[in-house]
């Protein structure tokens, strides 16, 4: 019934790596970042919030466009990234990066979330034991949000791996290059006669979803059984 | 200990304007909630800043508002013992106990981790996390751990309103037990006329985020008399019970009392309400009270119809209520001898 061919093995092979890539580079920023939505009292906290939710409520094509408009050869940061000698658009980090930014507000909510149940009182505990505030956020903050963390991720990269719009649009759809594997159910279902091998990839895409769900919940189950021993 | 306090706070409608200087080592503050006291405890602590005023331990000033100088709090060395000893859930109870230790620097660690933890009877419970704890477990953990980080002070926050109705009283022994024997100044907040008198020497009173005045525990129960409503209550330490019968008899001072609880070897701590002590001009020969003590009256106090009466019974003291013309009848004054008999069952056990 499995029927691929190597270039849907290539497929699957990027979209793991991309949204393994975005999910993991984008931890350390979701983290402090909702860190800093959470428990540091600063102005214009209520802009911070917006600009990263937006990419949850924007068209994911319109997300590629705007990265478009920045990383490309004339954006804004064209110029920039031209002296570096680094290529964004058409390459696989281009699909990282359109995953990273469409999947970013998912990793944040839920951290973020996670953060809020945490007792304050346990944090101003910690400081009269004292711990100098990154002592905090390393000792107390972390661990107790470890869930939310995983949470997050298993969202981000649920996420990443269903990403379309943003990546076709800033990465393209290359086979081998960028072609992840809704680009290449896309590219299927506009080729006559390529149903059978769409409905393929979709049952890999189904299959590998489950499995990330299944190993989010067995780590979780973990987090918890120390959390109550 | 030697705190100086002056400072205002001003806050969602209320205000606190306090100002006053601590010298004993075991000061407790009283009030009704509402009154300020916690707030009071998040400022010294560094936990909430002050609209201006200055706050001095051992001579180093923690914040003074003209001058500009605020010590963050992991840096004033305060330990504070909150209502619900929010202990680390992710953390067993020796990780809990060493994290302000583990925190402080070598030369001021002046208590060992063990002899706290034999102390406290916590050191069977090292391994175990701590949701699986019992109020007083927590309670007593969270005891360690603070004084553990070595601090210069510790505010304990109605440590005790937490816990059961029953166990409550159970963890003063430990209080005062790590208290003399690792000699840390307490500052004791509490709205319990009972708390104050078992762990403060001297009290402050707070009232709408003023202090009202400050007197030794003692005369602040005293005052209770009048003006509280459920009068004063004789705080006894009665020691080594043994069985009589169905009852059980208990040493204090040089005499034996008769009681229907039983209690733990060595010291006990019993409430005896002042209006369950009735005088006899001349001992009643028989009743169905147990205990039946000649006394002399020591002193007379109180208003209206609520008159104390102390009494020295073999160098135990009591204080009895009675009404004016009991006084009258009775011709009770200094010196007078008379007969206190009280009901076996009229002494309840705190610890």
């Amino acid at each position: 019934m499995l029927n691929l061919a190597p270039q849907d093995m290539q497929a699957i092979w990027l979209s793991a790596q991309v949204a393994a890539a975005a999910t993991l580079l984008s931890v350390p920023f979701g983290f402090m970042v909702a860190y800093l939505l959470v428990f540091v009292r600063l102005p214009g906290k209520a802009l911070v919030e917006g600009v990263v939710n937006l990419p949850l409520v924007l068209p994911p094509v319109v997300v590629g466009y705007l990265l478009l408009l920045l990383f490309g050869q004339s954006g804004v940061l064209g110029p920039l990234l031209q002296a570096l000698d680094i290529r964004i658009i058409f390459t696989l980090k281009g699909a990282v990066v359109a995953s990273a930014v469409v999947g970013f507000p998912l990793l944040v909510r839920s951290i973020r979330t996670g953060m809020e149940e945490i007792d304050e009182r346990l944090l101003l505990a910690s400081r009269t034991l004292g711990a100098r505030w990154w002592d905090t956020l390393l000792t107390i903050i972390l661990p107790l949000s470890g869930r939310a963390v995983l949470a997050g991720m298993t969202l981000m990269f649920a996420r990443s791996l269903g990403e379309f719009g943003a990546t076709i649009i800033l990465a393209g759809n290359i086979p081998g290059v960028t072609q992840t594997i809704p680009l290449a159910i896309y590219e299927y279902t506009n080729t006559p006669g390529g149903d059978r091998m769409a409905l393929s990839l979709c049952l890999v895409s189904i299959i590998i979803s489950f499995a990330v769900l299944l190993a989010n919940e067995a780590v979780s189950r973990k987090f918890r059984q120390r959390a109550t021993r | 200990m030697n705190l100086d306090v002056a400072v205002r706070k001003h806050y969602g409608g209320f205000q606190l304007d306090v100002s006053f200087r601590v010298t004993e080592n075991r000061c407790g503050i009283f009030g009704p909630s509402g009154s300020g006291k916690s707030t009071l405890m998040h400022l010294l602590a560094g936990l909430l800043e002050p609209d201006e005023g200055v706050i001095e331990l051992a001579g180093e000033t923690l914040f003074d508002s003209t001058r500009r100088i605020n010590v963050p709090p992991e840096k004033r060395r305060i330990g504070v013992v909150f209502q619900h000893s929010h202990l680390f859930p992710h953390m067993n109870v020796r990780r809990n106990l060493l994290y302000g230790w583990r925190r402080t620097p070598e030369p001021q660690r002046r208590i060992d981790p063990e002899a706290l933890a034999r102390v406290l009877q916590i050191d069977h419970l090292l391994e175990r996390g701590v949701n699986s704890l019992s109020g007083g477990e927590r309670q007593r953990v969270a005891l360690g751990r603070t004084i553990l980080a070595c601090p210069r002070l510790i505010l304990m926050d109605e440590p005790l309103s937490g816990l059961d109705e029953e166990l409550k009283f159970q963890i003063i022994p430990y209080l005062n037990k790590v208290f003399s024997e690792f000699a840390v100044p307490l500052l004791f907040i509490s709205h319990s006329l009972h708390e104050m008198r078992l762990m403060a020497e001297e009290v402050l009173v707070f009232e709408a985020g003023r202090m009202q005045q400050r007197l030794p525990a003692e005369e602040l129960a005293r005052r209770s008399l009048v003006t509280g409503s459920r009068g004063y209550a004789n705080l006894l330490t009665l020691s080594d019970p043994r069985p009589r019968g169905d009852l059980w008899l208990y040493r204090w001072g040089g005499i034996d009392l008769v009681l229907t609880e039983p209690g733990a070897a060595g010291d006990n701590v019993f409430e005896l309400a002042a209006k369950d002590i009735t005088l006899f001009k001349r001992h009643p020969e028989a009743s169905s009270a147990r205990n039946i003590l000649p006394c002399r009256v020591e002193g007379i106090f109180g208003v209206g119809n609520r008159i104390g009466v102390e009494l020295a019974c073999n160098g135990g003291r009591l204080i009895c209520q009675i009404v004016p013309d009991s006084v009258r009848e009775l011709d009770i004054r200094q010196g007078a001898e008379v007969v206190a008999v009280i009901k076996a069952s009229a002494f309840h056990r705190l610890y």
